[in-house]
């Protein structure tokens, strides 16, 4: 019999209910079971109470995008391993890409991934099962059995469909089953060869660019294959102002229609990259400051409704290449609400916006019971303290690579406590 | 003799260089560009003596390592290693190190531990030279990354314009052909820039790079409206694979429009001269009576080639001994 558990004198920041009040919250059996808005709770006999005054109490994190390198690849990253550095970073459920070897196409995968997960890993693991059999974009995989095996949503990862029939007929299909379909943006033979954001800065270092037309054209495509299909789409992630601007107009007229962002395209621009340092080479690419800036609008205005880690570890072996040798992509898992919480610092975006956009919006995505603080819900819960000063140090990262985008940076934020169904899965100790 | 010790910074001439490697001509200052250019006035005299050499780099070790074949530029930096008396070791990659299963930053490991003074890289990668100057504790010349930078072929393409003009100051420029791969064109517009020296590019559109305007002062895609009143012709190599039908629909029409011929280079001034960085595919950017005509100072390039890398060699090694 677990004791309950009191969380005391926090300010709750619950989005989903546009609350941000202090309070306290009772938990009981890996659930919420009651809650005191704006004064002090009262304790059950053998309860035991956190005080957390001073810290922010919001639901544990919904991670929409993050690579694991099991199977196949466990040297990058295990699920144990990202689980890890997942409740660290506040994230309580983390959406898995199919991106495997072999790839997650098969019900079979499915159940698999989930069993270890909830063995292995101290956070909620939720697969996303390929859309096309192998990733290879030619077949759709079976939407159905995938469901039933307990797949989120469909997705073909980092690899995006090139055929608008393929993509048609995936989407109806989704529709059918009621899955959410999660879609990369790449036009491949606008992008071609291209490494970085097409412009003076990929001239000036020599390096073959991609152009912003690479997303813009995939997405306005899928944006009217939505409309006639009905899907729940999400794009996967956008990183230009075209993209916000095709969205804002999308959603006018259909509200099964989302977007997210990697949290790299809204701190980072293309001039971060310097000399060809290949832990910025990401995909999509970071792009101009005009382009940070109109995305970061877009998460205002409600154009992009959720921000992803795109934790993709990735071993030194392939990343100390040179710039247009080495592999996309940066760990992410451990610092996504700290680099978050530099646009709340910087006044760009109201705490509020940036913690729906990792908690109740995912979870209305997926169609999850998580992300939110109300009676009945699990008990996925993060404290944290959004003045702590930090420095981020690869030596002190859970995941098994190092290849992070905000390496050095200096931090205010930081994760003290995650629970995750009820359970203490995290606790900040002070640096040594 | 003339004074070859004072032209080679031994004497006091020159002040030390303070760069430790020669990456990128975004990294010099205006001042070093002049010194490289004056150092490698005495290499020619030099070059041109009946006992080649100097003792500069006695005792010292270079080694060229060249992950993709250039027979020009490597036997350039062999000469004018072997000129200043290092001993020079080629090192051919033929395959990539990635196809190896060892990362550039392995191969940096192995060559260092070979105790080097001077490392000549040429790599297909841009930023592959640059990666490695910061696993080794020698000295790295850039010899071309990728689209990315051939510092040294800017300073001997400006050492022959200074040789044949007397003077940088005031001329005009025009770099003709594909801007947008070239390596040769960056580090040209950002010497050229860095002296003041008025350039354009001329190209097909295709060929033209996002935000070239902001590199070059002016940009053409008219080849006849590019070079009028030019002082300096300076053509680039088009690569086979740019004429597949994508970036040009063909050779001939590339030639048609891009490639230097008396009409198109009657628009310059008439003591313009012609410049290549070779090799050159005659009839398809150069017209052959061109290529090997009065106004062309080809051969000079690889004449100053020689000197400039001898003057590079010799302004960072001396260097790098200081305390």
């Amino acid at each position: 019999m677990i004791r309950p558990l009191i969380i005391d004198n926090a300010r709750i920041l619950d989005p989903a209910s546009n609350t941000d009040q202090t309070g306290a919250v009772l938990i009981e059996d890996g659930r919420i079971s009651d809650l005191a808005i704006g004064g002090p709770a009262g304790v059950p006999d053998g309860a035991e109470v956190i005080n957390a005054q001073g810290m922010v109490l919001a639901p544990g994190l919904i991670d929409m995008r993050v690579f694991v390198g099991e199977p196949g690849k466990e040297y990058r990253e295990t699920l144990a391993s990202a689980g890890a550095a997942a409740v660290a970073g506040g994230v309580t459920s983390f959406v898995m890409m199919p991106d495997t070897t072999p790839a997650v196409d098969d019900g079979a995968l499915v159940d698999f991934l989930i069993r270890r997960a909830e063995a292995q890993s101290p956070a909620r693991i939720l697969p996303a099962a390929a859309i096309t059999r192998g990733l290879a974009g030619k077949e759709i995989t079976e939407f159905g059995l995938l469901k039933e095996a307990g797949a989120a949503c469909l997705s073909d990862g980092s690899a995006s469909i090139q055929s608008s029939a393929l993509l048609r007929s995936a989407m109806t299909y989704a529709a059918n089953f009621d899955m959410p379909l999660v879609h990369q943006l790449t036009d491949a033979s606008l992008a071609g060869d291209g490494v970085m954001n097409e412009g003076l800065f990929a001239t000036v270092l020599g390096l073959k660019g991609i152009p912003r037309e690479a997303e813009t054209i995939p997405l306005a495509r899928d944006l009217q294959l939505a409309a006639l299909t009905r899907v729940n789409y999400h794009a996967a992630q956008v990183s230009t102002k075209g993209s916000v601007d095709l969205l804002a107009t999308a959603k006018s007229n259909n509200s099964r229609v989302s977007a997210g962002i990697s949290i790299n395209n809204l701190c980072l621009n293309e001039n971060d990259i310097g000399r060809y340092r290949s832990f910025f080479k990401l995909n999509p690419p970071l792009r101009s400051e005009d382009d940070r800036r109109a995305v970061i609008d877009g998460l205002r205005s409600g154009a992009i409704d959720t921000i992803h880690s795109d934790h993709d570890p990735q071993d030194s072996e392939v990343k100390r290449q040179p710039f247009a040798e080495a592999s996309y992509g940066a760990i992410g898992l451990e610092t996504l609400l700290a680099a978050a919480l530099r646009l709340v610092h910087s006044g760009d975006v109201e705490l509020m916006t940036i913690l729906r956009a990792m908690t109740s919006r995912p979870a209305e995505i997926l169609g999850l019971e998580t992300g939110r603080i109300a009676r009945g819900a699990p008990a996925d819960l993060i404290l944290f303290d959004l003045e702590y000063p930090w420095q981020v140090t690869e030596k002190t990262f859970r995941s098994r690579s190092r290849n992070t985008s905000f390496e050095g940076a200096r931090m205010q934020g930081k994760v003290m406590r995650t629970l995750v169904n009820g359970r203490t899965v995290f606790v900040h100790e002070e640096d040594a | 003799m003339p004074q070859q010790s004072s032209r080679t910074g031994h004497s006091g001439d020159f002040p030390p260089f303070q760069q430790r490697h020669l990456i990128s001509i975004a990294d010099l200052q205006p001042h070093e560009i002049i010194d490289l250019l004056d150092r490698a006035e005495g290499m020619i005299e030099v070059s041109r003596q009946e006992r080649k050499s100097l003792p500069t780099l006695s005792g010292k070790t270079q080694i060229n390592l060249f992950f993709e074949p250039s027979t020009r530029t490597q036997s350039s930096f062999e000469i004018a290693g072997k000129r200043l008396g290092a001993l020079v070791v080629n090192m051919s990659v033929k395959t990539s190190s990635v196809s190896k299963g060892e990362t550039l930053v392995d191969t940096a490991a192995t060559l260092n531990a070979m105790r080097p003074d001077v490392l000549v890289v040429r790599h297909s990668a841009a930023g592959a030279v640059e990666l490695l100057s910061q696993k080794v504790g020698c000295a790295v010349i850039n010899a071309g990354d990728g689209a990315h930078e051939h510092p040294t072929q800017a300073l001997l393409d400006a050492l022959t314009i200074r040789n044949h003009k007397g003077t940088l100051a005031g001329l005009t420029v025009a770099i003709c052909g594909d801007i947008a791969n070239s390596r040769v064109a960056r580090s040209n517009l950002l010497l050229l820039g860095a002296l003041n020296v008025r350039t354009r590019v001329i190209a097909p559109r295709t060929l033209l790079p996002a935000g070239i305007e902001n590199l070059a002062t002016e940009v053409f895609t008219d080849m006849e409206e590019g070079l009028k009143g030019a002082d300096v012709v300076m053509m680039l190599r088009l690569q086979h694979e740019r004429a597949n039908g994508r970036m040009i629909p063909s050779v001939r029409e590339y030639y048609r429009f891009y490639g230097l011929d008396e009409a198109k280079l009657a628009h310059a001034k008439p003591d313009a001269i012609v410049m290549h960085p070779g090799p050159m595919n005659r009839g398809v950017e150069i017209d052959p009576a061109i290529a090997d005509g009065d106004r062309s100072v080809i051969t000079d390039q690889v004449e100053m080639g020689v000197a400039v890398r001898m003057a590079v060699l010799d302004a960072l090694l001396p260097a790098r001994n200081e305390p």
